[in-house]
């Protein structure tokens, strides 16, 4: 499984269905049980290996990544064939113009058009576009050519294609959804491995819609300790003198470590443990810079009794527009942190 | 039989921003060398075909003009690892952000028009446009190699592969003006099959964008006695008033207002009337920023008409259009060429021509 093959797939919000079907085949020989739950979460077991390698009573870790991306929902098909939206988790609508999308479960190709600039009053062309008065194009004559293609209700994704772009260096790939495909990517990798840890890896539904899947799947597995792996904010464009706001991470530098966003405040003696094991393996690291973005771990952390939690990053520049951008040198290194980090956990968390 | 939907695939996905349209060239070249007698490129880089009549020589003759060129972007400055650039022609900055370009540097970099996250934006900032100053194009190359690779003006364009739509529908870039060249591509191929008398050049313009330049200059060098000029019009769609547009798979449509001479108009609904073709007119009433306002006034001026292909979207990477337009704007031209004689000659007093 790779991270192009995620990236590809579509499952916006409460349609996850494609991409856990797609991580399913490629983790099913590795894993020893598995469930879908209510939610459409999937949840894998791995238990400690070899054999007795985390003692008696290993610790139940759950790693966490969420399969669904932003995207949009078709509310209504109008009399002249176009289509009235909404969006699906947090979307800046002025990246939504002049894009390429696919419409419901059959991928119907349509485009997102707005008023020529040619024909909008000089008053009006540097205000955002205002989104309730655009409509994707599918190219149908009327509202019963188009009801032939399309249903309301339709989820409606980006249309872009993976590449790699640098392949020397920064070895920067772009595609689609990073977050958190790049994190489902992460977690697939893990589990092609062995661990002194009962390994539950979640692939949580509707993250983006507010942390819904994530809060029963941790409910159900009841961890010691939990991870939620991202693809996280990365704003390191070039700024102006007088702007001394955070890139919240940097491209390159390895896994961002979050020590507070605004849905938790990780446990220390995780954060502690990532620095410790990230140091000791020669592992390039950085924390997330900034109090901002939501992640399952706030789910997690409030799970029955509370489980202390924390968050693992890959930086990615341009989420939640129709095209990311990573470092996979920052993504091998999140699963080579990970990874070491599940062995250091072996006897549980350091008091 | 010409497959335009092929043909504007393969132009629309072509670079060819304003001043550099050498690859659009190339392939409308290939287009038409089989349907023309003569060939060649001009100082501007228009690219004129010819197709004789079989009048007597000298015979009148008329000129199609559609432009090659499209909107484009330039690198301006190189900033860390990260592209400034500035705008070549109309370019709707509400429409770039997020948008997948390629930068055509040492070889054609894929790189994306880079956004900053709504997390950390404040509500002011989000309802405003971005402005030119603010906007990075980021090809995922460390600062070292990119300078290697990029310099300070090299062009960059749209990445948008042209995809089809229900009902004969498509949507791409740069379709403004792809999809006149096209319909000039039909027209050359129909009237291999038939009989005219006057000659036709056909031209590809070049630099329609910045200011109507390569019909400017071919048009004088032509010297043509009428001319139609080919491009998209504002197709039917949400959002606009629809007193300012023109309707989808209705057909070309054949202007009226100062540019247009009021004969050449008549002519062309005729046309569209006899041979039961579906067409619309439409008012332009003054400047129609088309190659026709150009040509009009070339040398002693010339009698000029503008027919328009309904377009959706214009000046974004979803231009979207009804192929069928294209081959109803190509079948009325070619058969108002074969339809020109003597008298429609002296209609419109040229006095050069067969019998003159």
């Amino acid at each position: 499984m790779t991270l192009e093959t995620l990236s590809n797939a579509r499952g916006v919000s409460g349609n996850e269905a494609a991409v856990r079907d797609l991580i399913l085949d490629a983790v099913r020989e590795q894993i020893d049980e598995h469930t879908v739950d209510a939610l459409g979460n999937l949840i894998c077991l791995k238990r400690a290996r070899p054999e007795g390698a985390g003692g008696e009573k290993p610790l139940r870790v759950m790693v966490a990544a969420h399969m669904d991306e932003i995207g949009l929902i078709v509310t209504g098909i109008n009399n002249d064939g176009s289509l009235s939206f909404d969006k699906v988790g947090g979307i800046d609508d002025r990246v939504l113009l002049s894009k390429q999308v696919l419409v419901g479960d059959k991928a119907v190709p349509g485009v997102i058009g707005y008023a020529p600039i040619h024909l909008i009053p000089a008053s009006e062309r540097n205000k955002a576009p205002d989104m309730s008065k655009a409509v994707i194009d599918i190219g149908a004559a009327n509202k019963g050519a188009a009801e032939g293609l399309v249903n309301v209700g339709d989820y409606v994704t980006f249309h872009a294609t993976y590449q790699q772009l640098d392949s020397e260096r920064l070895r920067t790939a772009r595609g689609k959804a990073f977050d958190d495909r790049a994190g489902c990517a992460v977690l697939v990798e893990l589990l092609q491995g062995e661990h002194p840890v009962d390994l539950y890896a979640a692939f949580t539904a509707q993250e983006e819609v507010g942390l819904r899947g994530a809060q029963v799947a941790a409910y159900r597995i009841n961890p010691d300790v939990a991870i939620a792996l991202e693809g996280t904010i990365c704003d390191d464009l070039p700024k102006e003198e007088d702007d001394d706001s955070s890139p919240v991470t940097q491209l390159g530098q390895g896994p961002a470590i979050t020590f507070m966003d605004r849905s938790f405040i990780a446990d220390r003696r995780l954060v502690d443990l990532l620095i410790h094991t990230a140091e000791e393996n020669d592992i390039p690291y950085q924390f997330k810079q900034a109090v901002s973005g939501g992640t399952d771990a706030g789910a997690m952390h409030l799970a029955r009794e509370g489980v202390p939690s924390i968050a693992l990053a890959v930086p990615s520049r341009y989420i939640h527009a129709p095209v990311s951008l990573l470092s996979l040198n920052d993504f091998d290194h999140t699963v080579q942190l990970v990874r070491a980090a599940l062995s250091a956990l072996q006897g549980g968390l350091p008091s | 039989m010409i497959e335009s939907t092929e043909l504007l695939r393969k132009l629309s996905q072509a670079s060819g921003v304003t001043g550099y349209e050498d690859e659009v060239r190339q392939l409308v070249h290939e287009a038409w060398e089989p349907l023309a007698d003569e060939i060649r490129t001009d100082t501007l880089g228009n690219l004129i075909a010819i197709k004789r009549g079989a009048g007597d020589a000298p015979r009148p003759t008329i000129m199609l003009a559609a432009h090659m060129d499209e909107i484009g972007l330039i690198v301006s400055a190189i900033e860390g690892d990260f592209l400034r650039f500035s705008t070549v022609g109309g370019v709707d900055l509400r429409t770039i952000v997020g948008q997948e370009v390629n930068v055509h540097g040492t070889e054609s970099l894929p790189g994306i028009v880079a956004t900053r996250p709504p997390h950390i934006l404040t509500a002011q900032e989000r309802s405003r446009v971005i402005p030119l100053e603010k906007l990075f194009i980021d090809v995922g190359l460390p600062e070292e190699t990119l300078r290697q690779h990029v310099q300070v003006g090299d062009l960059i364009t749209m990445r948008r592969d042209l995809i089809s739509l229900a009902g004969e529908f498509v949507a791409g870039k740069a379709i403004d003006d792809r999809a006149g060249v096209v319909s000039l591509t039909v027209c050359l191929d129909m009237l291999r099959g038939m009989r005219h008398t006057w000659d036709v050049y056909a031209v590809a313009t070049t630099q329609e964008e910045i200011g109507l330049r390569g019909a400017t200059v071919s048009a004088y060098g032509l010297t043509p006695d009428i001319g139609i000029a080919v491009d998209v019009g504002f197709g039917k769609q949400q959002g606009v008033s629809d007193s300012k547009i023109i309707d989808m798979d209705a057909g070309p449509a054949i202007a009226m207002g100062p540019n247009v001479h009021p004969k050449m108009h008549e002519r062309l609904v005729a046309t569209g009337k006899q041979h039961e073709l579906k067409y619309q007119t439409e008012v332009i009433a003054g400047r129609s920023g088309t190659d026709g306002w150009a040509m009009q006034v070339s040398r002693q001026g010339i009698p000029t008409a503008v027919l328009s292909i309904p377009l959706r979207y214009m000046h974004t990477t979803v231009e979207t259009i009804c192929t069928r337009d294209i081959d109803r704007t190509g079948r009325l031209m070619a058969l108002f060429i074969t339809g020109l004689d003597e008298a429609f000659g002296e209609e419109l007093g040229i006095e050069k021509g067969a019998d003159a």
